[in-house]
């Protein structure tokens, strides 16, 4: 009997060289490599040209006022004199209290939904939840003057004048006359607006957390929140960051709801309570009517502005987000 | 292990999972009341008409939204016919095939793209869409709804392909399938909820845009015909009848957004219906 | 690139669409939100009528309307205010303006304990606006009005935080009675650097934070005060009388300089002379090309004009706007004849 040892012959695929690529080729991998990365491009596409012409119809302002527009106050249709720095501010300032009013308590809703409600109740609430983001922003603002500008001109106003106003340093942030319209009413309104976008996208990930993970950190003894807070957060950590940067992007967007809650005072004050303006609350109130080609172009100017605006933002977050890579998250 | 650093512990346990419970009544008692209010002020204004009938001048009844609330489901399947797919294969690029710097680019320019205001997407579409032809259309509107869902639907469906496990794909790979074949047959399903998710989410984002439609879509009082005229949308007639001086009219903006938000929850419990349909099968 | 493609097909789709629909006229059309409500009312009226002809307005603003119709991409606009000299010169082709509609903009307040009509004096209204003014105990408001117990509390001043042709008519009898404000602010504006006040969104926000906010003033629209039961105050014409507005003080307004108005129609009658005259009134305009190519668009938008100057004119009061005077009528119904 011979004993030669009869192999099946597997055909090993080429592993590299112009035979490789062909086989590649065949078995489809690198057309789908270069239809994903086309329509990847396209949103790269979509961006410059945005950008571009928000550059040129911008160009009679930009050489009219150069980088005096970043810092100048006033803001005057009749006289052509036109500056976004009180835009600036009011843009920065309630999408900052948007984001600290609405992470803690997007967070939180997520872990809860996520991690302690039956999975049937945590379903039903998260598709009500994604309803809130349907609402028309018209309709948040109608809300906002009806429901939550009273209550702050008549409670909560008052409220925190008497009691943070008197805190030395951070009490300046609450002097002031009270009209119930102002900084902190907008960012409240968009707090509502931007929170659903954070607990939908933040339960859907904290779900993808492998169950291993909870169970050996309470097989090691940690309590639910323990194992929640340090070790199921962290893995999810990518996905939470990326519902922020969402909800901050919407909240510097965002038009209609804080055009009717902010005051629109082209004004820079300390107190939250006091009115403003935001850049596309400006952009949105005044494009309509705009006539005058300085300025049409300030305000697209302005939009061009806060392209810059969500630029270094999200640039500075994502430099945070790598200084606190500290382990402990899906591994990349 | 001493017994205070226990109780600490626990209580703190007990406070902050109190606290997300918390966190998350308030969250949906904040929608309850949306709710109700869209429904008491706008549930008198729902009628047969309502559906079915074209806008009436002010002063008249009987005047209704059928052309705007075909002209939203017109302008969201543009949007999603149009951006969806592009929002898909880019977030399978990112999370699938792409090489570093450039998957670090499109991440940040999406990013930048959910940043700029509705109105200014809207003049973008209406310099590419409407100025070259020189007339209003769906179509317009339907470019400038489509810009603004991809990027949303970019970053779920990246984020979900990535936290299907690698085993999965291993799986695949080990019992002979092709890159693409793992990702399209067993990665895409496995995610498909998550990514659904983000889909929703955008398509309901832009199903209340008004400012982006002000210059694209336009508006029309009429049935629109095809693609190429202006068209209703349900959120502009919400914006133009809430800042008019007639209640009668103020009460139809409240049932348009109720209508909306009705459209919104069909559509997703749709949605997820054909999905876990074709899931089991 | 496929957006282009599918702009191509889609122009050959709509020909064939429109070749399909035979005799319906589409007019599409933007402009002033003012006047949209009688509008709206005078296109559907005309529509029932005229079956074939579809108007379709929006009223996206006067700015907007003058510069979609500049390019090109409706049929005809709307504004509230008429054109300016420059906007004529850089438009390329030449534009007609027809008055349609008279209305007019009325202070309203809401002050603790007082309940009837105030009167405001022309200086009192620019220097409130002004900032100058900041006690409703003034003595340039309390002199106008002598049975009144006025309270010494700051005055919160509400303006329009969208441009708007309220705002424009408003800074425009501004202007005229005040060289300070004129000096300060400018001429009339639908947007101008207001020197003080909280800005609210369209007539609803004004009246909303004015309602809301004690010690506060705003104005707004006569028909938003009417429809809605808002008091507002007397305000004091050139001739110093205190005028309650109302539809016919409007049309007095117009019909108190009618032989000076040019025969273009671009006319501001705010601040006019008479004692009946309601001084914060204005005309609204239609921008109609005076070169239309489309035959059968053309007739469409003479034949609406002619309407609209006859059967038209009788929906006004319904709606609260004022009905254009007899003279001006006459003129408008002539120069309908330059539209070729």
């Amino acid at each position: 009997m011979s004993a030669a040892a009869t192999t099946i012959a597997h055909e090993v695929p080429p592993q590299a060289g112009p035979r490789a690529f062909l086989h590649r080729l065949r078995q489809g991998d690198e057309i789908a490599h270069l239809i994903t990365l086309t329509f990847a491009a396209v949103i790269l596409l979509l961006t410059s040209m945005l950008v571009y012409e928000l550059w040129v119809n911008s160009h009679l302002s930009r050489t009219a006022f150069g980088w005096s527009f970043f810092w100048t106050k006033v803001w005057d249709p009749n006289f052509d004199n036109f500056g976004a720095a009180p835009f600036i501010y009011g843009t920065l300032v309630t999408s900052a209290v948007a984001l600290v009013l609405a992470v803690p308590l997007g967070l939180a809703s997520a872990i809860f939904l996520s991690e302690l409600a039956p999975r049937n109740i945590s379903d039903v609430i998260s598709f009500l939840i994604d309803l809130l983001a349907a609402v028309p922003s018209v309709i948040y603002g109608l809300l906002g003057i009806f429901i939550v500008v009273p209550l702050m001109r008549t409670t909560i106003g008052p409220l925190l004048i008497n009691t943070v106003g008197n805190v030395p340093y951070i009490g300046v942030l609450f002097r002031g006359p009270n009209y119930g319209v102002g900084f902190l009413t907008a960012g409240i309104v968009l707090a509502i607006m931007v929170v659903p976008f954070i607990i939908s996208v933040s339960r859907e990930v904290l779900l993808t957390v492998p169950r291993e993970q909870r169970e050996a950190a309470m097989a090691l003894g940690a309590t639910r929140w323990e194992s929640t807070w340090q070790v199921v957060v962290p893995w999810a950590r990518t996905g939470i960051m990326g519902s922020v940067f969402l909800a901050l992007a919407r909240a510097l967007g965002e038009t209609m709801a804080v055009t009717m809650v902010i005051g629109n005072a082209a004004a820079i004050k300390a107190s939250l309570l006091a009115p403003g303006d935001t850049i596309a609350s400006t952009i949105a109130n005044q494009f309509t009517e705009a006539t005058g080609d300085l300025y049409l172009s300030s305000l697209i100017e302005l939009g061009l502005v806060l392209f810059l605006i969500t630029f270094i933002l999200n640039g500075l977050a994502r430099i945070l987000i790598v200084a606190t890579e500290r382990g402990g998250g899906r591994p990349a | 292990m001493s017994s205070l650093r226990i109780v600490w512990r626990k209580s703190l346990n007990y406070v902050m999972l109190t606290l997300t419970g918390v966190a998350a009544f308030a969250v949906v008692s904040v929608l309850f009341l949306i709710l109700g209010y869209l429904l008491w002020n706008g549930g008198t204004s729902l009628s047969w008409n309502f559906f079915t009938k074209l806008p009436k001048p002010v002063g008249e009844t009987g005047g209704g939204m059928a052309n705007a609330i075909v002209g939203s489901l017109k302008l969201l399947f543009l949007a999603a016919v149009m951006g969806l797919p592009v929002g898909l294969l880019a977030g399978v690029y990112l999370a699938e095939f792409g090489g570093k710097t450039f998957s670090f680019i499109v991440r940040y320019t999406t990013d930048l793209l959910n940043g700029v205001p509705s109105i200014v997407i809207g003049i973008f579409a209406y310099s590419l869409v409407v100025l070259p032809v020189k007339h209003f259309s769906a179509l317009a509107g339907g470019v400038a709804l489509g810009i603004m869902v991809i990027p949303i639907t970019v970053r779920s469906t990246e984020e979900f392909l990535r936290a299907v496990p690698g085993n999965m794909r291993e799986a695949a790979m080990a019992l002979g399938a092709s890159k693409w074949k793992t990702i399209a047959t067993v990665v895409l399903p496995a995610a498909s909820g998550g990514i659904l998710t983000g889909m929703l989410l955008a398509l309901a984002r832009v199903a209340g845009e008004t400012a982006p439609l002000l210059f694209t879509a336009f508006g029309n009082r009429f049935w629109s015909q095809g693609w190429g005229q202006p068209i209703a949308s349900l959120p502009v007639m919400i914006y133009t009848y809430a800042v008019a001086p007639y209640d009668d009219w103020h009460r139809q903006a409240w049932a348009a957004g109720l209508v909306l938000l009705a459209l919104v929850l069909v559509s997703n419990l749709g949605a997820r219906f054909i999905l876990a349909r074709s899931k089991a099968v | 690139m496929k957006k282009s493609l599918l702009v191509v097909w889609l122009m050959t789709l709509t020909a064939a669409i429109a070749a399909a629909q035979g005799g319906t006229v589409l007019l599409n059309a933007a402009g002033a939100t003012f006047p949209y409500p009688i509008y709206s009312k005078w296109f559907d009226v005309y529509h029932t009528a005229h079956p074939n002809v579809q108007i379709n307005y929006q009223s996206i603003g006067s700015g907007g309307g003058i510069r979609q119709l500049q390019a090109g991409t409706v049929d005809f606009g709307a504004s509230d205010g008429p054109m300016t000299d420059e906007q004529l010169a850089q438009s390329k082709f030449k534009i007609l303006h027809f008055p349609t509609v008279l209305g007019a903009v009325v202070p309203t307040y809401n002050i603790a304990g007082v309940t009837g009509e105030l009167n405001f004096t022309q200086k009192a209204l620019a220097g409130i606006y002004l900032g100058t003014i900041t006690k409703w105990n003034d003595p340039e408001i309390a002199k106008a009005n002598s049975g009144v117990k006025l309270p010494s509390a700051d005055i919160v001043v509400v303006h329009r935080s969208d441009g708007s042709g309220t705002s424009y008519i408003w800074t425009d009898f501004l202007a005229k009675v005040s060289d300070d404000w004129k000096n300060k602010v400018g001429k009339a504006a639908t947007s101008v650097n207001w020197p003080v006040g909280l800005g609210g969104k369209g007539n609803e926000g004004v009246t909303g934070l004015v309602k809301q906010t004690p010690n506060a003033i705003g104005y707004i629209e006569l028909i938003y005060a009417v429809q809605n039961n808002i008091p507002y105050g007397k305000v004091q014409n050139a001739a110093g009388k205190f005028v309650k507005a109302d539809l016919a003080g409007v049309t007095a307004a117009a019909a108190a300089d009618a032989k000076s108005i040019p025969d273009d129609f671009r006319v501001s009658i705010t601040n006019a002379p008479g004692p009946t005259v309601y001084p914060i009134s204005s005309f609204t305009w239609l921008l109609i090309p005076a070169q239309i190519q489309d035959a059968a668009k053309r007739d469409a938008i003479k034949d609406f004009l002619k309407w609209m100057l006859t059967e038209g004119q009788k929906y006004n009061e319904g709606l609260s706007y004022a009905q254009l005077p007899k003279a001006v009528i006459v003129r408008e119904t002539k120069a309908i004849s330059l539209i070729q």
